[in-house]
Parts: C-alpha cells; sequence; structure tokens
C-alpha cells in the first residue's frame, strides 16, 4: 500500500504541475491579475503540488525504512540487515529514489514561493511559477515514465542486494542531497530568470527576490564539492584532493556558473545594471547543473567510470536539456534585446572590477565545459584524447590570476565610479604582499610557477579580503557584507592550502619490516606491525604506524588494506594525523615479499601534506559567509518591506483622513 | 563494481571507478622494482613524479598512473622511473608512450591536428572576454550599446 | 536584434547534436593500440615454462605471419578463448604467446588444462613488450607478417566469430 500510496501522490503531483503550468501561461495570455480565475490556482497548486511531492519521497523512506522487499528499488539497493540510518540514506542512494529527492526539493521552493513571496508584481510570479511548474513537469515526467521508483515486483524478493558496507559511510550519505539542494536552487534562480524575462520586469526587486536563492544554491554547491573533494582525498588512498575527473567538473560548473550568478545579482540589486548579463548566467547556471546531471547519469562520457550506463534514462535527460537550456536559450535570443541594459558605470568601480571577474569566471567556465566535452567530441570520430589537470591547471590559470587581483581590489572600490588614487595605500600594501611572497618563495625552491603565484595571491587575498572593513565600527558592518569578507578570506585559505599541497608535499614510498623507520618531512615514521583483521563482509591487514615528529609524542596511525568479497574489491583505508601546520597521510600496500633475513616486507607509502587541510577549511568558510549574507539580506528586506508596508499603510490612512497626496513613501 | 556504481551514481563528486580495484583479474607476483619504489636522486624522482601524474592508467582510465594500484600502473611507474635512471628526458618517455597508444595516454594534450580547438578555442574566449569588458567597460561612460538601453531615465544621475 | 545573443543556442545546439549521436552509439572502452601497421619492436623474452622456447622479434621474421597472443593463467578471458586458439592452431597457424606476470607453475597448469596451441611463451613479468606494442590488457592478440610488422590487433578474448576475421587477416598479411 505504501508504495502505491507514494505512486499515486506522484502522479497528483504532476497533475498540479501540469495546471500551475497552464493555469499560469493562460493567467499570463488572458492578462489577468491575481484575482482572475485562473491567476488564483497558481499559488495553491504550487503549494498542495509541495506537500505531494513530499508526500511521495516520504512513502519511499518508508519503504526504505521497512525494507519492503517487494519494491524492486528497495530490494535493488537495501538490505534488511542495514543499520536503519543507512536504510534511510539509502533512499536518494540510486537514480530512482535521487530524481525523486531531487523534485520533492524542488516542490517545496515551489511551494514555499507560492506561499511567501509576495514581493514581485503579480505577473512576474505568474511566469515564475509556470516556469517552475514547467521544469518540474518534466522531472515528473522522467520519474514516472522511465524511473518509477515505486514499481513492485512480481514475486518480493528473499533478501536485499545492497549490503555494501563501502557505501555505509556518512559523508557519502550526505553529500548528494547536498549537490541537489544546489542545483533546485539554480532551478529556481532559472524560473525566476525566465519569470523576469517573459514578463520583460528585470529589476532591483526581482534580483533581491532570486538573491537568497542563489546564495542558497551557492551555499550548498560549496559545501557539496568541498566534501567531495574531502571524500576523495581519504577514501582513494593516493592523497590526491581533485583529479579534474569528468565527474567532478560536472559539479564545478554549476559552482563556477552561480558565483558569476551571484555577483551580478548583487550589481543589479544595489544598482540596476546589468540586466541581461543576470539573465543570462541565470540560464546558464541552471544549464550547467541539468548538464551535469546528463553526463553523469547518461554515460556518454563517463565510460571511464562505471556508472549505470543506461541510454533511455541517458536520452529522457537530453530531451529534457533540450527543451528546458533549448527553449530559455532561445527565449533569451528573442527577448533578452529588449530587456533594458540598465545603469552604466565606469571602469573603475565596485560593478568594474565586478564585471570584470563575472567574465573571468564565465571564462573558467568554458575552459572547463570545453575540456570536459571535448573527448566526446572527438569520440564522435573515433579519436580519443585525454585532457587532464596539465591542461585544466594552466588554462584556466590565464583567467584565475587577473581575477583574484581583482578580487582583491574590487571590494575596495565605490559603486558607480571610483578614482584608484583613493584606496592606492591598500592597492601598494597588497600588492607589496604579493610581490614579496613571490620574491621569497622564488627564492627558496624549486617550485612550479603555479604554486608560487597561487601562494603569493592568497596572501594577497587574505589581507585585502579584510579591508573592506577598515575604518568602520565593526558592531554596524552589515552582515552581509561580513559575509563577503568571509567567504573571500576562504578563497584566500583554500588557495594557500592547494598551492601550499602542491608545493610542499612530501612523499615517501617504501618496502619496510615491521620495526623499521622511515623519516618524512620532520616525521619518524616506524613500522610496527602488521596484523590481519576481519570486517562484516571483508578481511584486512590492518598496519599499527607509529608517528613522532621530532622528539615530539608519539602518535599511533593504522592504515588498513581491505578486501571485499562482495563485491569481491581491493581499498586502501587510509590513516590521517591531522596538525595545525597539515596532515600526515599514511597508507598500506601489498606484501613486498621478504628482505635477506627471511622477514615479511609491506609497502608503506607516506605523504607530509603541509596546510592541506586549509582547502577545506576554506571551503567551510566560504560556505559560512554564503549563509551569513543569505541571513543578512533576507533580514534587511524583510525589515525594508515592513517600513513599505508600514509606509503603504500610513499613506492610505493619512489618504483617509486628509484626501490629499503624500510623497516620500514607498518610493525607494 | 557494477552493483557499487549503481548505488553510488548518485555522488555526483565522487569519482568511483577510482575506489578500488576488482579483483577478479589480480596477478600474484610481486609488483615490478619500480612501481612501488622511489629513485635516489630526489631531482629525477621530482621529475618522475611530475610525468606520471599526467599519464593514463590503461586499465583504470579514469586515473593516473601515479594515483593507482593497478599493476599494469605499477609496470608503467616502473617503465617510466627505470627509463629517467637511465637518462631519458621526460617528454621523450610520454612521446615514446604516445606512439605506442595514441593521445589518450597523456592528460597533457599538445597542439596538433587532433586537439588544435583545445588551445584556438581559449583564445577565442579570451579575445570575446576582452572585447566584452571594452563594450562594457569603455571609457567613454554614455557610449551604450544602442538597442540595449532603455530609453527613458536610464542614466545615472 | 542582435546576432550574438544566439551564439549560446548555436552552442547548444551542436553540443546536442554531439550527445545524441554519442548516446546512439554503442560503448567503445577499447583503446586500440597506435602500433598497427608499424614495425614490431625489438624484444627478448626468456621461456615462460621450462619445457618450451621463449619469445624474440626475431621468432617472427620469414615465413608465414603469425598470431602473437598476450595472455596470462590468472586471466578469465583467456580461458575462454583458449578454445579458439586451438582452432587456430588446427588450421595451421602459428601462435606465440607471451604470459604477463605470471608464475611457471601456473603457466603449466594452465597449459595442461585448457590445451597449449603456442610454439613459444615468452614471459614478461613488467608488462614490458605490452607497453611495446601499445596493449592496454590481456588477451590481446596481434597479427605479425614475415617483415616483423604489426598488422592487426585484435583486443579482448577470441570468439568463435572472430577465428574467420583473423584467418583474413593472416592471408591479407602475406602480401
Amino acid at each position: 500500500m505504501i508504495a502505491e500510496i507514494g505512486l499515486a501522490a506522484l502522479w497528483l503531483a504532476a497533475a498540479l504541475a501540469a495546471l500551475q503550468l497552464f493555469a499560469g501561461v493562460l493567467a499570463l495570455r488572458q492578462n489577468q491579475d491575481e484575482d482572475g480565475e485562473l491567476a488564483r490556482l497558481v499559488r495553491p497548486a504550487a503549494m498542495v503540488q509541495a506537500l505531494l511531492a513530499s508526500l511521495a519521497f516520504l512513502m519511499l523512506m518508508w519503504c526504505f525504512a521497512i525494507t519492503d522487499l517487494s519494491v524492486k528499488l528497495v530490494a535493488a539497493n537495501s538490505h534488511s540487515l542495514k543499520p536503519i540510518l543507512y536504510k534511510v540514506t539509502g533512499t536518494w542512494g540510486n537514480h530512482e529514489g535521487s530524481m525523486l529527492l531531487w523534485v520533492a526539493v524542488m516542490a517545496m521552493s515551489g511551494g514555499l514561493i507560492g506561499w511567501l513571496e509576495k514581493r514581485l508584481p503579480v505577473r512576474t510570479m505568474q511566469a515564475t511559477l509556470a516556469t517552475q511548474g514547467f521544469v518540474a513537469l518534466g522531472f515528473y515526467a522522467f520519474l514516472l515514465l522511465s524511473s518509477n521508483p515505486f514499481e513492485r515486483l512480481p514475486i518480493p524478493a528473499p533478501e536485499g542486494q545492497g549490503l555494501n558496507p563501502l557505501l555505509q559511510d556518512i559523508g557519502l550519505a550526505l553529500h548528494p542531497p547536498t549537490l541537489y539542494i544546489g542545483y533546485v536552487g539554480l532551478s529556481v534562480a532559472f524560473s525566476f530568470a525566465i519569470g523576469a524575462l517573459l514578463t520583460r520586469n528585470v529589476t532591483p526587486e526581482f534580483a533581491r527576490v532570486m538573491r537568497p536563492w542563489v546564495l542558497g544554491a551557492w551555499v550548498f554547491l560549496t559545501l557539496g564539492i568541498t566534501a567531495g573533494s574531502y571524500w576523495a582525498y581519504y577514501e582513494l588512498g593516493w592523497g590526491g584532493w581533485w583529479f579534474w575527473d569528468p565527474v567532478e567538473n560536472a559539479s564545478l560548473m554549476p559552482w563556477l556558473a552561480a558565483t558569476a550568478l551571484l555577483h551580478s545579482t548583487s550589481v543589479l540589486a544595489a544598482r540596476d545594471a546589468l540586466r541581461t548579463w543576470t539573465i543570462m548566467l541565470g540560464v546558464v547556471a541552471f544549464s550547467m547543473s541539468m548538464l551535469g546531471t546528463f553526463l553523469v547519469r547518461s554515460g556518454v562520457l563517463t565510460s571511464v567510470h562505471a556508472f549505470a550506463v543506461d541510454p533511455e534514462r541517458g536520452s529522457f535527460i537530453l530531451a529534457l536539456l533540450a527543451i528546458y537550456i533549448g527553449g530559455s536559450l532561445a527565449i533569451f535570443a528573442l527577448r533578452a534585446g529588449t530587456v533594458a541594459e540598465g545603469k552604466r558605470f565606469a571602469m573603475t568601480s565596485r560593478e568594474g572590477a565586478l564585471v570584470f571577474n563575472n567574465v573571468m569566471l564565465s571564462a573558467i567556465l568554458g575552459i572547463v565545459l570545453l575540456g570536459t566535452l571535448y573527448p566526446l567530441l572527438t569520440e564522435a570520430f573515433d579519436i580519443r584524447v585525454s585532457v587532464g589537470p596539465p591542461y585544466f591547471n594552466p588554462v584556466s590559470a590565464i583567467f584565475a590570476v587577473p581575477m583574484f587581483l581583482v578580487m582583491a581590489a574590487g571590494p575596495l572600490m565605490r559603486w558607480r565610479e571610483d578614482k584608484p588614487a583613493r584606496i592606492q595605500l591598500e592597492l601598494a600594501i597588497v600588492g607589496a604582499i604579493i610581490l614579496g611572497v613571490l620574491a621569497v618563495v622564488a627564492v627558496l625552491g624549486d617550485y612550479s610557477i603555479l604554486a608560487i603565484l597561487g601562494l603569493a595571491l592568497s596572501a594577497g587575498l587574505a589581507i585585502a579580503s579584510f579591508m573592506p572593513l577598515r575604518g568602520r565600527k565593526l558592531a554596524r558592518v552589515p552582515l552581509a557584507t561580513w559575509g563577503m569578507v568571509l567567504a573571500h578570506f576562504g578563497v584566500a585559505v583554500s588557495l594557500f592550502g592547494m598551492a601550499s599541497e602542491s608545493a610542499f608535499t612530501t612523499e615517501r614510498l617504501s618496502a619496510v619490516t615491521a620495526g623499521e623507520s622511515q623519516q618524512v618531512a620532520g616525521w619518524n615514521i616506524t613500522l610496527e606491525s602488521v596484523d590481519p583483521i576481519a570486517g562484516p563482509n571483508w578481511t584486512a591487514m590492518e598496519a599499527r604506524v607509529i608517528a613522532q615528529r621530532g622528539k615530539g609524542e608519539a602518535s599511533v596511525m593504522v592504515p588498513q588494506a581491505r578486501n571485499f568479497w562482495a563485491p569481491a574489491q581491493a581499498t586502501s583505508e587510509s590513516a590521517l594525523l591531522t596538525r595545525w601546520d597539515g596532515q600526515l597521510y599514511a597508507v598500506i600496500g601489498d606484501s613486498a615479499g621478504v628482505d635477506a633475513n627471511g622477514n615479511q616486507r609491506w609497502q608503506l607509502r607516506v605523504w607530509w601534506k603541509p596546510f592541506v587541510t586549509f582547502i577545506w577549511y576554506g571551503g567551510l568558510l566560504i560556505a559560512l559567509g554564503g549563509a551569513l549574507a543569505i541571513i543578512g539580506r533576507v533580514s534587511t528586506d524583510l525589515k525594508r518591506r515592513r517600513a513599505v508596508l508600514r509606509g503603504t499603510e500610513k499613506r492610505a490612512e493619512a489618504e483617509q483622513l486628509k484626501m490629499e497626496k503624500i510623497d516620500g513613501y514607498g518610493t525607494f | 563494481m557494477r552493483a557499487l556504481s549503481i548505488a553510488l551514481l548518485a555522488a555526483v563528486l565522487a569519482p568511483l571507478a577510482m575506489l578500488g580495484v576488482p579483483l577478479t583479474a589480480q596477478d600474484s607476483l610481486p609488483p615490478a622494482p619500480y612501481a612501488y619504489t622511489q629513485l635516489e636522486d630526489p631531482a629525477l624522482e621530482a621529475q618522475a613524479v611530475e610525468l606520471m601524474a599526467t599519464l593514463r592508467c590503461l586499465t583504470c582510465q579514469s586515473q593516473n598512473i601515479h594515483d593507482s594500484d593497478a599493476p599494469m600502473a605499477g609496470d608503467m611507474r616502473h617503465q617510466v622511473r627505470s627509463r629517467l635512471a637511465a637518462g631519458e628526458e621526460p617528454e621523450a618517455i610520454r612521446q615514446w608512450l604516445i606512439v605506442r597508444y595514441g593521445d589518450y595516454v597523456s592528460y597533457q594534450p599538445e597542439v596538433s591536428s587532433t586537439t588544435w580547438p583545445l588551445f584556438l578555442v581559449p583564445a577565442i574566449i579570451f579575445g570575446f572576454g576582452l572585447l566584452l569588458l571594452f563594450r562594457r567597460l569603455g571609457r567613454k561612460r554614455s557610449d551604450g550599446e544602442g538597442t540595449d538601453r532603455a530609453p527613458t531615465s536610464e542614466e545615472s544621475a | 536584434m542582435r546576432w550574438t545573443l544566439w551564439i549560446p543556442l548555436g552552442l547548444f545546439v551542436f553540443f546536442l547534436g554531439v550527445a545524441g549521436y554519442q548516446l546512439t552509439q554503442p560503448k567503445d572502452d577499447q583503446i586500440p593500440s597506435a602500433m598497427v601497421e608499424k614495425a614490431l619492436p625489438e624484444f627478448e623474452l626468456p621461456a615462460a615454462v621450462e619445457t618450451m622456447p621463449g619469445a624474440s622479434r626475431a621468432n617472427f621474421i620469414g615465413g608465414k605471419p603469425k598470431l602473437l597472443n598476450i595472455w596470462a593463467s590468472w586471466c578469465l578471458p583467456c580461458i575462454a578463448e583458449a578454445k579458439q586458439l586451438e582452432v587456430l592452431e588446427g588450421q595451421g597457424v602459428e601462435i606465440i604467446g607471451v604470459a604477463i606476470r605470471d608464475k611457471p607453475e601456473d603457466v603449466a597448469n594452465f597449459l595442461e588444462r585448457y590445451g597449449n596451441p603456442y610454439t613459444r611463451i615468452g614471459k614478461d613479468d613488467i608488462s614490458s613488450l605490452m607497453l611495446e606494442i601499445g596493449a592496454s590488457g590481456v588477451p590481446e592478440t596481434y597479427v605479425i607478417d614475415a617483415e616483423g610488422v604489426i598488422r592487426y590487433q585484435h583486443i579482448g578474448d577470441i570468439r568463435l566469430e572472430h577465428i574467420p576475421l583473423l584467418l583474413e587477416e593472416l592471408k591479407k598479411a602475406e602480401t
């Protein structure tokens, strides 16, 4: 019954999405206002749809929680012996469930907008909700027609097939939904952008309404990428944290677009400039999240990954992609010319810096997109090429280096027009720091140019990110400004971690017997013992490694080399030792034969990675900055709204009393 | 691998195929001498690491040979290290592999008849970006893009 | 209306075309060797089992075109293709084997259980020959002509339907 309730709720939600779309479109066509018969349906449709989609998702979660093995999805992906936590998180640990989570979150956002958002003109809201309904309808169709999560088995399975302890990892359970929420946030921003474009209402007010969604999406994407990178770092056993792998790029591209969108939205909200550009980025950001989904799930690019390749699924997502992205790009091309570009500004102004960095971010996005898709293109001609870090790193740096420089200076500048002379002291300080670090690092050692540049820029940027606070009363600095400062500082921290890791990492590969010691970067590493241990469905060789830094206290690390038998697979469980200035990373490998005395020798890999943790601390700081900005922006907007409301009320009273015109209120 | 991957496909970021090495086709011989042993000379070893990080493991495919436990990757590391130790230049070793496996084996695309767009397009993006910036940020503030301008009071005071 | 506004749509349509085409293509994960039509590199491998001689480039020169079969006793598809190799041998094809990362006793066991179609088997413990000829896995089979030029590469195990194909390639290599 549970599965059937879920399926029914899903169908009803789809019907409501269709209603939301058609009522919205007809209302727009007939030029109805909020009280029109059809127009009145749009908001309730969005709200009820949210309830139904959430209900469908909860029903699926229930099926997983009680391990209902007559449901095909549960039988394929769960197991009655799994801990309850992983039974529940298993709901979205598969294609169908994750798509259902996606539409549920999307419907909830739509419901939230329909319920609360009253700032925009009626027509724009109708168009936005209609777009939202249109996007949702495609995903419902995808779920119901090609990936039904509630499908029953003719005969219930005796036991599920999903007892894979590899997947029972809390990071892995929480990381995908984080990214989905980010993607959904971008789809909301997309709906707003299309709504505003269709009704020719690209205004600062529109930007303010859209901004929390963009910020929210951006925060979640940042968290998702940060977590995913750390997961790859500790799980893969070689200490790499970013591989420019297609699947990683698929999550980076929406983030780059969202970062650009976020900043151009700020310009639009504050200065009523960059209207077309903001709309374009809104479309691009959502396109990138759809494209990423397509690349990951269709298998066109990931022949190298063993993802579930399903041509039907791929075709469906590609069709959705064609409709939404193709449609919105066509609307953009037709309508963008009619949207006034907005206010002008000088090159040396806050807007100028933001525009510059927007162009740089878009260029980096273009490079990543090109490098990711290029192998797909050549494969059509039966030529196979590889595009990896040696391409992505330098080519994106061409745009990233100027971007970081402008990022240091931009927040110090005034809106509209500024004279560089006004902030020359600040610029001189930052410039001196960058050049100083550059010189020192270049003299000290033989490091790659990119690492040296990264170190220098991160130092300059770290100082510069706090300069906007100079001369201000800290208690009175708006929360959104704190958010910006923290996020920019986070970028500097992360950049420092990346550069430091790539410049200063020391690697020690060795074959050692128990009791033998190795030196790596001031650490004394002793392999104490290697013993077999057994887990639920694996056996492992577990090493006890004693790590001692100089004369400091000794710590024990226990890396494992695990062999799973279902599915048969070998993994390395790395052991990490975190210090404030870096991480020691140890992996035990295979047996390496015996030494001259007949003692067993083991492959031991140890890395000392100075400040590598800063990469992820930086990511967290960026996300925190984004969260602060949301709180700041939303509360300011609410205050403003109350003030306007009070203004209107007063005006109404005054009109009633004196029947005379009062001006000055509500015209911010 | 398949079951794992289906269940994991939701993990958009995770480079899954790298997660582990399937055991179905494993041999029992110890790895090649230089597969897990560094070169004595730190400068040569640094060159080796730099090169290995840009060569593609052919059996695991989505990993470079420096970061892989696959036996074939170990044998490729052995080739790289022993050739470097014998005095070959890193780029010569890369070329040696490209002659045998085509561009696929190297993560570092070189300008050739099949890869020129990878270098032309960034140049175009660069030019386009400059053009865009000049048009938007041109010194004459009132020099707008005709059709883009609102007819009424858009000009900032 | 400015034409530049249509650029994004144009690029997107181009992507749709390529992606759509790729979706219809069967997935091909093979990495072909770039050494086909080039001379077999010089190599000299010791014997993989005591009872048989090792293999070198010189063994391919002269006479009829031969097959070079790269395999290993630990590789499952190699068991599957053993029968087809015997058929080829029965048709008078000379097959020279190279065992990858293998122990002599394992090789001997394999030959005993699944048959021995080889005239020689070289022993390659560090995949050196694989890397020399651009092979990316086991098993792979190469047609080498009497001049020592690689004429054809077969990736994966040889199935029944591949036998005529290989025979034809061997014939082509005679000229």
